[in-house]
């Protein structure tokens, strides 16, 4: 049977569409420009929807791969496909580009083809990151998918947009170049670039270790990781709304994703004898990031600290594993794993959800600030209701997606040791804290001021958007069996991968 | 003594050049003011022809010729082609930037062939005599380059600089060939290598003789401690001069290295090795951080020439052929680069006014978005992001560090590409992030708009597709 090549449909539809739109150019197109980049990532979204139906369940092998001889003098390959890691981050990435254009359909209006580029040419590099097996390949898109990040914060973000965005760019650039010499490095050993053959080459525990913190740089910082996550706040507050939505929907999934896809199956006796430590930054980022959040008087700050907290929930469940197989329990460590891809997922959804409600508001009064709020509820009765559903979502509401993910991850800390639950679950109490403070000063109480009064409530296309996500995170948190099925085969594979020394 | 008459042919590209050269030289004399485009064409037709030479006369096997004096095999003729090619496009860049300011003579074209003959003798040298003539060939015509507005204060005084530091470390180049003539009795690089192969034992005056001859290199290319040149001269000489020293003369010291210290000295490898982790640590570190306080593009740029020489050195120190390689693929892409850089100041630029300060970049994107995105690939490309050449040029020659041992090399030469990146995107920052003092559309005649993009687009390209490029410079390489 003839098989159309998805992933690369899905890498290179919306690049060679952003290019096309960049070329539309100039200011008058703008209204042209719309429909077309909606049009585009509708479609990337359709092609990539194959790639879940036909998805295969019952294997952990590699699925839709394709390769092609690249750069052959070195070796280098253009190697896609993608397990039950990749999929669902890959789906996760084209849904969220059709929500991000839509949203900002009237709100820009400086340089609409520009923006719209940006977007549509990350949406490929980001794809393209998550299928790749050739390392090189793999550096490729994780580098250039920095540069339309690094314009769109910079172009149409807040007033210390510069500032943030040039932090941006250096931190998550400082994290990845180390990252090219441990692959290098791991080339002159396993004489491949395929990741695939990287997971296989025995290394001594000197050199796993140097290998680890090389990595861990560059995932920790893309995660992020206390005590490298300050350049996140910065970006997300003076990011426009679109462009915060893909950092913490996608963006910071891509740290995520290189922890399963290099770090653990590549140096697991490294990851074994220093998961301790990565334990530590994950509650640290959880317990004590939580406590950041609850005070910050900026909405999408608060939010962008909810994300620090969450994520650490995504680096536990990956790294609670290991003492969890050190006493020979297998199925408990596949519940960690498949608690932090699952919180993944999830997070992308409500994180991604609550930067579009935030804004909502901003796109009406202009400010952030949740001082500047208060009784909202009273002229946008359809909006509240939605980003209560997101809020309860993001405090882990049980019946919502955060829940699942974060129960998983919880209930495997408990078989590894009574006290790291403990500091993982006072999420419960610290989430919703946040959380819920943040929505009742901002949406609940008398109307605060004018500008408040003056608010209408979400139109249409704010609705499906809004709508859209909703229906997601209900969907997963009452029914996640779909991711499950999917991750399943994949974590067994990466379980026992992880088991076996490769000293 | 019988003589021998050598065989001409592996030189025909050289001769050509040579004849042409004076050709137009007679020729500028006699024409008419109207007609002086003439000398232009004439010189870019000889540069194409000579291209053409080099590909046809493309050596499956090395050849000696000239008694010993002249080599041709596929290195010389890959850097030849690209010399040609490179030498070809500033000469375009110059021809509009001449027009605009009442510099356009025949001298200028006519000193520009001489120097590509220069250069071209320099990376098929096979005798230090042969090094030094093709050298002194290339230099004389730049320091009569740099001065050529003789009414600009700044370029007389570069002019000055260049040729008083040049001419020392010419004499510095010089004194060590002699000391290395002394030892071996031979000015043959052939002749050479295989006296220092049967004479294993240690000789400190050959490494003495090492070390001025590398300081000679070393100077040519820029390498800290020998740069103090390159920041005076870059800025104060005409752009497209600038444009030329930056691009083709580097290709031809890149081939003076591999002629002297491969071809050459391959048996004191130990030494020179030593000696290049010092100049490339420090040309890495001096080149990036003092990058980052230039306020004139002109002089960023100049430091970033030191930062590229090296990252260059990189694939060098790895002494094996896929680093000569990696070096090559490294110092190729860079002269496109550093070509398409200052184009775009001579492009920004009219009479009278010289965009070479960082602020003239400002808002770019709002008064012509299309060349904002050509500056935004080259910036890029130089600071090794991918999906720009810049990043395989980066690649390549970490890996044969890494492969050779040297990973500690690669985490500081990293280190310092972050260092770098930021003084690169700050020129993104101003195009991109910040508001035209003046948002009035940049106007440039269509050709320039077409080469400007052709290059900017080459180095998309070549980082979408390195493959090609990768293995014409292994192939050039052979073990």
């Amino acid at each position: 049977m003839f098989e159309l090549p998805f992933l690369s449909l899905v890498i290179w539809v919306p690049i060679f569409g952003g290019l096309w739109i960049l070329l539309l150019g100039g200011e008058k197109s703008a209204p042209s420009v719309r429909p077309i980049a909606l049009a585009l990532s509708v479609v990337t979204f359709l092609l990539s929807i194959p790639l879940y139906a036909g998805f295969d369940t019952t294997t952990s092998e590699m699925q839709f791969v394709e390769f092609a001889p690249w750069i052959e003098v070195f070796n280098i390959n253009y190697h896609l496909g993608v397990d039950g890691f990749s999929m669902p981050l890959i789906l996760l990435t084209s849904f969220t580009t059709v929500l991000v254009v839509l949203s900002s359909w009237e709100v820009i209006q400086y340089k609409t083809s520009q923006y719209m580029a940006a977007f549509l040419i990350l949406e490929g590099f980001m794809i393209g990151a998550f299928s790749s097996l050739d390392a090189v390949l793999f550096y490729v898109y994780w580098e250039a998918l920095l540069i339309p990040m690094f314009l769109i914060i910079g172009i149409w973000g807040g007033p210390q947009r510069i500032y943030a965005t040039i932090k941006f760019f250096l931190y998550t650039f400082l994290g990845s170049v180390f990252m090219l010499v441990a692959i290098l490095y791991l080339y002159s050993k396993a004489g491949s670039f395929s990741i695939l053959d990287m997971h296989h080459v025995r290394l001594g525990l000197t050199a796993q270790i140097l290998i680890f913190f090389a990595f861990l740089l560059a995932f920790a910082v893309k995660v992020p990781m206390w005590p490298v996550h300050t350049w996140l706040p910065d970006a997300h507050v003076e990011a426009p709304t679109g462009g915060s939505v893909i950092l913490a929907a996608i963006m910071l999934k891509l740290g995520g994703y290189g922890f399963v896809r290099f770090s653990l199956p590549i140096t697991p006796d490294a990851s074994s004898a220093l998961d301790w430590l990565m334990i530590g930054l994950s509650l640290i980022a959880i317990v004590y990031i939580g406590f950041v959040a609850i005070v910050q008087p900026d909405m999408k700050k608060l939010i962008a600290y909810s994300s620090v907290s969450h994520m650490g929930f995504v680096t536990l469940g990956f790294f609670i594993a290991f003492s969890i197989l050190r006493s020979g329990d297998a199925d408990g460590a596949a519940l960690g794993i498949e608690g932090g891809m699952v919180q993944m997922i999830s997070h992308g959804f409500i994180s991604g959800a609550l930067f579009l409600c935030v804004g909502v508001m901003y796109d009406r009064l202009h400010s952030r600030q949740i001082a500047d709020y208060g009784g909202v509820v009273n002229t946008m009765p359809v909006f509240a209701s939605f980003m209560m559903l997101f809020a309860l979502a993001n405090s882990g509401l049980p019946g919502t997606s955060g829940f699942v993910g974060e129960f998983m991850v919880i209930l495997s800390s408990f078989q590894a040791n009574f006290w790291i639950a403990f500091l993982a679950a006072s999420t419960l109490i610290l989430g919703a804290a946040y959380t819920l403070w943040m929505y009742k000063r901002v949406i609940y109480g008398e109307i605060a001021n004018e500008g408040v009064r003056t608010l209408t409530d979400i139109n249409r296309r704010e609705f499906i958007v809004l709508a859209s996500l909703a229906v997601m995170v209900l969907f997963f948190g009452l029914w996640p069996a779909p991711l499950l099925d999917v991750m399943g085969p994949t974590v067994e594979n990466l379980l026992e991968h992880i088991s076996r020394s490769k000293l | 003594m019988n003589f021998v008459v050598p065989e001409f042919i592996p030189a025909v590209p050289e001769m050509f050049v040579l004849g042409m050269a004076c050709l137009i030289l007679a020729l500028d004399v006699y024409l008419p003011e109207r007609y002086r485009l003439l000398s232009y064409h004439l010189s870019q037709a000889t540069l194409i022809g000579a291209a053409v030479m080099c590909i046809t006369l493309y050596p499956s096997a090395p050849q000696v010729t000239f008694h010993g004096s002249f080599v041709s095999d596929a290195m010389s003729a890959v850097l030849k082609i690209f010399i040609l090619l490179v030498s070809y496009f500033a000469l375009f860049y110059s021809r509009v930037y001449l027009l605009e300011r009442n510099l356009f003579k025949g001298e200028y074209f006519v000193l520009a062939l001489f120097a590509v003959l220069g250069m071209m003798v320099l990376v098929s040298a096979h005798s230090l005599l042969t090094v030094y003539l093709g050298l002194e060939l290339l230099s004389l015509c730049l320091y009569a380059l740099v001065a050529l507005n003789r009414d600009s204060v700044s370029g007389s005084e570069a002019a000055m600089k260049y040729f008083v530091l040049g001419a020392l470390a010419s004499g510095m180049l010089l004194y060590g060939m002699s000391l290395l003539y002394g030892v071996t009795g031979t000015l043959d690089l052939g002749g050479i290598r295989s006296f220092i192969s049967a004479h294993s034992e240690d000789n400190l005056i050959l490494v003495l003789g090492l070390i001025f001859v590398l300081v000679g290199i070393a100077f040519k290319l820029g390498a800290v401690p020998f740069h103090m040149w390159v920041p005076d001269v870059y800025e104060g000489a005409p752009t497209p001069v600038t444009l030329f020293i930056s691009s083709a003369p580097k290709i031809a010291a890149f081939g003076m290295l591999m002629r002297l210290l491969v071809d050459g000295l391959p048996g004191l490898k130990e030494d020179w090795i030593g000696m290049l982790v010092i100049l490339a640590v420090l040309s890495m570190g001096i080149g990036n951080v003092i990058a980052i306080a230039q306020s004139n593009l002109k002089r960023m740029l100049a430091y970033s020439t030191i930062g590229h020489v090296g990252f260059l050195f990189l694939g060098i120190i790895a002494g094996s052929p896929s680093g000569y390689a990696a070096s090559m693929f490294y110092i190729i892409t860079y002269a496109l680069m550093s070509m398409g850089g200052f184009g775009m100041i001579i492009w920004l630029g009219r009479s009278g006014f010289e965009a070479d300060r960082l602020d003239d970049f400002r808002g770019l994107n709002d008064r012509n978005p299309w060349f904002a995105f050509m500056m935004l690939i080259l910036m890029l490309s130089m600071a090794g992001v991918p999906p720009f050449v810049g990043f395989w040029a980066k690649w390549s020659v970490l890996r044969e560090a890494i492969a050779a041992g040297y990973t500690w090399l690669a985490v500081v030469g990293v280190g310092f590409a972050i260092i770098g990146l930021f003084y690169y995107i700050r020129v993104v920052r101003l195009m991109y992030f910040e508001k035209p003092d003046e948002p009035l559309p940049v106007t440039s005649s269509p050709d320039m708009r077409v080469m400007m993009s052709t290059n900017a687009l080459a180095i998309l390209a070549l980082g979408v597709y390195p493959g090609g490029l990768l293995a014409l410079c292994v192939q050039a390489l052979p073990g």
